[in-house]
């Protein structure tokens, strides 16, 4: 039996919205070079009522399994509303890519609070109030233990 | 398919298989039983008891056919410990690179019957010197062990040195030739090994099989109760396939040790000129005192796992220290070892030749490695961070 399935293997062979917005409006980055993997999301959140994701990019640094989850997450928040961003786990990046191996669960909980960094700094960047305890800290994030 | 592995294991050879076969067609006698096919069985082993002996340069006697590797690494070591401990000498030295059958061995004895262990730094270069070892024995040292060749970086420590060493100061000497036996020159008896490990699957023997040598006076501890094959040393009818199959891999290999080291040196050492290329990434281990067929190097902005999983799909089958790989927290122990950082040492790409292998191979393999660490760095925000600056280099360019 094959390490990844054929959608994790489909999203880290072509890795769907790879790259940088020059002009996003909200940028996250969570890892660290120490634990192996770094994943950095960049936000481009239009002005309009329901804050749509009119574009994502993302950079990763890491297995397999963090590319293939950094492009299924960025593809499932592509085109939404804010408030539909802020309900995607890590859950619903493992079952969009057809379940992910145990000791690689941390991928996707990788690409989800990446997200979710994204929006605090968009949310700090418009002056836009929020509950704290409900975004994972960049400090944790950055300088924490690493995942298995 | 490039198999580019040939650390982790090897394809079996025409004369190992033949070996094997013959067996199994022709005499599945039990090599304990009286009657003549069973003499016959018993003839076959001790035939081939005889030639292991001959390329390993110790006496017939002082062969012990086991499981593999991991095996004779962990009976060398608790027969060492118990042998020493009966005489108050708990105290045993190695290396923080070895592997981990030895190391968990080591920790095992620790923890539950109190030895003390030394666990020898290792230069950045993967290797140690015998005056570390002069210096670390104590009046109560009842054991060295230092593996022959390195796994992973494929450095060849000072053996025959390190042997002189304990020898001089009456300390049993066991080393751990797994990646070593039929790929470089061993000699027990010239090169002072009191006890040595080794695996057939690693020079195109069977799996599960494989010896530990140990000079005559050192009473193995059996690990497994039961009959008295193998002197009372090892109980468990013996896989005579196996072993026949073992005998006859090591004695082709061990034959052919000049012209495939000639053959390999080039082909590594080509293959290791085409990677330095590659901006930021360095070779991992002494280039001189290294195995023929290894070659391990460490990319600065990439992951390991992802390196391996891109060179699959090239035809490239190739091993990492990438903690990703194992699925461990840590990356490999032994790049830590020699000093590597945590983020360079998930990096890191393990290529480990065969006899196969051609030139085209060899530059194939440059221009793959070459364009998916390109590839990789383009979407790695850590390279990103390491091109503005913002992090710092490990490697020079």
């Amino acid at each position: 039996m094959a390490l990844y399935s054929e959608k994790v293997m489909d999203h880290f062979r072509n890795p769907r919205n790879v790259g940088v917005i020059e002009d996003a409006n909200g940028v996250g980055e969570v890892g660290n070079p120490v634990c192996g993997d770094i994943m950095k999301i960049y936000l481009k959140i239009d002005d309009d009522e329901a804050k749509t994701v009119s574009d994502v990019k993302f950079e990763t640094f890491g297995c397999g399994s963090a590319i293939a989850s950094s492009s299924m997450a960025t593809e499932l928040i592509k085109g939404r509303p804010l408030s539909e961003v802020l309900t995607l786990t890590n859950k619903a990046v493992t079952e969009a890519l057809d379940g992910l191996p145990a000791h690689k669960l941390h991928c996707s909980v990788l690409a989800e609070e990446a997200i979710k960094l994204a929006v605090k700094d968009y949310y700090d960047r418009m002056g836009i109030p929020y509950d704290a305890s409900e975004f994972p800290s960049e400090e944790d994030e950055q300088g924490g233990h690493c995942m298995a | 398919m490039i198999y580019a592995d040939n650390a982790a294991t090897t394809r079996m050879s025409r004369a190992a298989i033949d070996a094997m076969v013959t067996c199994m067609n022709e005499n599945y006698g039990n090599p304990s039983s009286l009657y003549e096919y069973g003499q016959k069985a018993k003839e076959l082993l001790e035939d081939a008891r005889a030639r292991v002996a001959a390329c390993l340069g110790c006496q017939p006697a002082e062969v012990t056919f086991t499981s593999g590797g991991s095996e004779a690494d962990n009976q060398a070591i608790i027969t060492a410990a118990h042998l020493g401990a009966r005489k108050g000498k708990k105290h045993i030295i190695s290396t923080a690179f070895e592997h981990h059958a030895v190391l968990h061995t080591l920790d095992k004895l620790k923890k539950e019957e109190g030895f003390e262990v030394t666990l020898l730094d290792v230069h950045s270069s993967g290797l140690i010197t015998p005056g570390q070892v002069e210096e670390a024995i104590r009046d109560d040292t009842c054991l060295v062990t230092v593996m022959y060749a390195n796994n992973e970086i494929g450095t060849i420590q000072p053996i025959p040195e390190i042997g002189a060493v304990c020898r001089g100061r009456g300390v049993l000497f066991h080393t751990d030739a797994v990646q070593a036996a039929g790929h470089i020159h061993i000699n027990m008896t010239e090169q002072n090994i009191d006890m040595l490990s080794l695996s057939a699957h690693k020079f195109h023997g069977p799996k599960g099989v494989g010896v530990l040598c140990a000079k005559k006076g050192i009473r193995l501890e059996s690990l497994i109760s039961g009959g008295a094959q193998e002197r009372g040393k090892r109980a468990g009818t013996e896989n005579l396939p196996g072993i026949l199959g073992l005998a006859a891999a090591l004695e082709e290999a061990c034959g052919s040790i000049d012209t495939y080291t000639e053959k390999m040196t080039a082909l590594r050492d080509r293959l290791i000129d085409g990677l330095d290329r590659i901006p930021y990434g360095e070779l991992n281990g002494d280039r001189e005192h290294r195995l023929p067929g290894n070659v391990n190097f460490c990319f600065e902005g990439i992951e390991g796992e992802s390196l391996l999983l891109l060179l699959d799909d090239k035809g490239i089958c190739a091993s990492s220290g990438s903690a990703c790989t194992s699925g461990s927290l840590d990356p490999s122990h032994v790049l830590l070892a020699i000093g590597r950082p945590h983020e360079v040492a998930h990096g890191s790409l393990r290529l480990s030749l065969g006899e196969d292998f051609t030139e085209e191979d060899v530059d194939y393999i440059i221009k793959s490695v070459e364009d998916v660490v390109t590839y990789l760095r383009g979407m790695s925000p850590f390279w990103r961070d390491l091109t503005v600056g913002k992090r710092p280099h490990v490697f020079a360019e």
